[in-house]
């Protein structure tokens, strides 16, 4: 008996190292990528990064506003129209369609959406709107990102609607509530942090896209709030300057990565504060 | 455990039984191809209560989901017959399924407050119907909260989380915002199968008073409780109507061999 315990606990110590190196294996090239984006990308920090535009080749000096701009009003309109969209998807699955052959069609095309290579969206929004409309634009650009944040939207919509309990639904039902009323004033009430961190995710998720920009909006050296000529934006610029053989650019390009990583970690953050607090209450 | 006879001293309940709230005739029930309900009928007598008992399966909840057309929100499911409140049948397709539910109210099994404070869980249901002024709601608010008892645990924390509560508390709170829209019919489904013997005594009281005023039904997998709240008992097994009949009689001297089997606990 002491034998086969003590094998057990030799088993048991093995497994918990294991699992333990795996753990440190992993967080350590984030830790490791983290400190190198800090460390090269603070250097390039100062207020004319959020003041000047990119600067030309050969040129010296010069920040990120046109990129921040563009980022910032592609990805805010991405998700305005992506988020509605999403969450009525999500919400014909999870209320109405729960039992309807639909939609498991729907979710199905949804997951593939989800998973769809983002190249893939940004040259289907070229076909579709660039190629007609004869040039590169910021609405382009945004509808790409709505494409990129209406499956996260859904999925998290649905998901977390189907969490809200049968019987909440049926209680608000027996008052003599209409469905759509319960919907809005109950489902989405309890499922609400969840939600929101949903949106959250997609945001982060929109944000940092490339693929989809390159062939929509491009980008711009000029600074911009012209959402109909080609736009500037953080994931281009740091994509074309990383590679460059200008140091201010390839400076740039670190700062920018700084600002996106950060950007995104604060919306996880937040993301997550939002549904320890949902999961509280 | 001692028999549920023992525990009832009071005579026979109420005779004559007064008018009819609820006729149930000839009840069928299917979900998808399966029969649950194999014709049933039978009497809610206004303002008394009924008590529904029977084995696990035997369609006293179905019976239940049928009077406030519950099972309306799910597909394969549906009703033949004709179920009959104050003389209309409330199975039939032209009738408003909301206004329904408003005279036919219902707390389930486990506690469903709203996510929202334990004001607005009343007030909620009540703005559904009417447009009170602000010192009319905080009057029903607090009327419907006396009415299940929990005014005085509450009236300090009236603007927190409905879910902060204990769980006999959220059901009574559930019983509030029912009653708070007035109907005429509660129905309730195991109301204290999810709760401690104290809040199951201080729910059977609230029961009991409720009595005065609505009719009710009330499914229950403990016959004691079935003794102790009702007037009438129906005993069903595997979707038919065994027995129906005051409840003193049904626990002291039941016609049919499977309700004295049942109610003597040999099997269910």
């Amino acid at each position: 008996m002491d034998a086969k315990y003590a094998r057990r606990r030799r088993a048991n110590k093995i497994a918990m190292g294991l699992c333990w190196a795996a753990a440190a294996f992993g967080l350590s090239w984030l830790a490791f990528i983290l400190i190198e984006l800090i460390w090269n990308g603070v250097a390039g920090l100062s207020p004319a990064i959020f003041t000047e535009p990119t600067p030309g080749p050969g040129s010296t000096g010069g920040g990120l506003a046109n990129a921040i701009v563009g980022s910032l009003m592609m990805t805010i309109l991405g998700v305005c129209i992506g988020t509605p969209i999403g969450m009525l998807a999500g919400t014909y699955m999870a209320e109405y369609g729960r039992y309807e052959k639909l939609a498991g069609i729907v979710r199905f095309i949804n997951d593939i959406l989800l998973s769809a290579p983002s190249i893939i969206i940004g040259l289907f929004i070229y076909e579709v709107v660039v190629v007609p409309s004869h040039h590169f634009s910021g609405f382009a650009g945004a509808l790409a990102l709505a494409v990129i944040v209406i499956p996260v939207v859904v999925r998290t919509t649905e998901d977390m609607l189907l969490l809200v309990p049968n019987p909440l639904r049926e209680a608000s039902i027996a008052m003599g509530m209409p469905r759509a009323y319960m919907i809005m004033r109950i489902a989405y009430s309890a499922a609400r942090a969840g939600i929101v961190t949903g949106v959250l995710l997609a945001i982060a998720r929109a944000s940092g896209e490339t693929a989809p920009l390159l062939f929509t909006s491009l980008s711009s050296p000029f600074f911009s709030f012209d959402l109909g000529k080609e736009m500037a934006n953080l994931p281009v610029v740091i994509n074309n300057f990383a590679g460059s053989p200008y140091e201010n650019w390839r400076q740039l390009a670190w700062t920018g990565a700084l600002l996106i990583t950060f950007a995104v970690l604060a919306l996880s953050i937040s993301a997550r504060v939002l549904t320890r607090e949902g999961a509280q209450r | 455990m001692n028999s549920p006879a023992m525990t009832l001293q009071t005579p026979e309940a109420v005779t004559p039984p007064g008018p009819e709230k609820i006729s149930v005739r000839n009840l069928k029930f299917f979900y998808g191809a399966n029969l649950a309900l194999k014709g049933i009928n039978l009497s809610l007598y206004e303002k008394h209560v009924t008590a529904f008992i029977g084995p696990s399966g035997c369609g006293k909840s179905t019976l239940l989901r049928v009077l406030n057309r519950m099972y309306d929100l799910y597909p394969n499911q549906h009703a033949e017959g004709e179920v009959l409140l104050d003389g209309q049948n409330l199975l039939d397709p032209h009738q408003d399924i909301n206004l329904l539910r408003s005279r036919v109210g219902m707390v389930f099994q486990k506690p469903t407050p709203f996510p929202m404070t334990i004001y607005e869980n009343i007030a909620f249901g009540i703005r559904l119907y009417e447009k009170p002024s602000k010192s009319e709601m905080d009057g029903r608010v607090e009327k419907a909260l006396r009415g299940a008892a929990l005014w005085e645990e509450v009236k300090d924390k009236l603007h927190t989380s409905g879910l902060g509560l204990s769980g006999g508390q959220q059901q009574r709170l559930c019983i509030a915002r029912t009653v708070a829209i007035k109907p005429e019919v509660i129905l309730f489904d195991e109301p204290c199968s999810a709760l401690d013997p104290i809040s199951t005594a201080k729910v059977e009281e609230l029961i009991d008073e409720l009595s005065s005023e609505y009719t009710i039904a009330i499914v229950t997998h403990n016959m004691q409780q079935a003794a102790r709240v009702s007037d009438y008992t129906a005993f069903m097994y595997l979707g038919e109507l065994i027995e129906f009949a005051g409840t003193n009689t049904i626990f002291t001297s039941p016609q049919n061999k499977r309700t004295q089997e049942y109610i003597t606990g040999r099997f269910g």
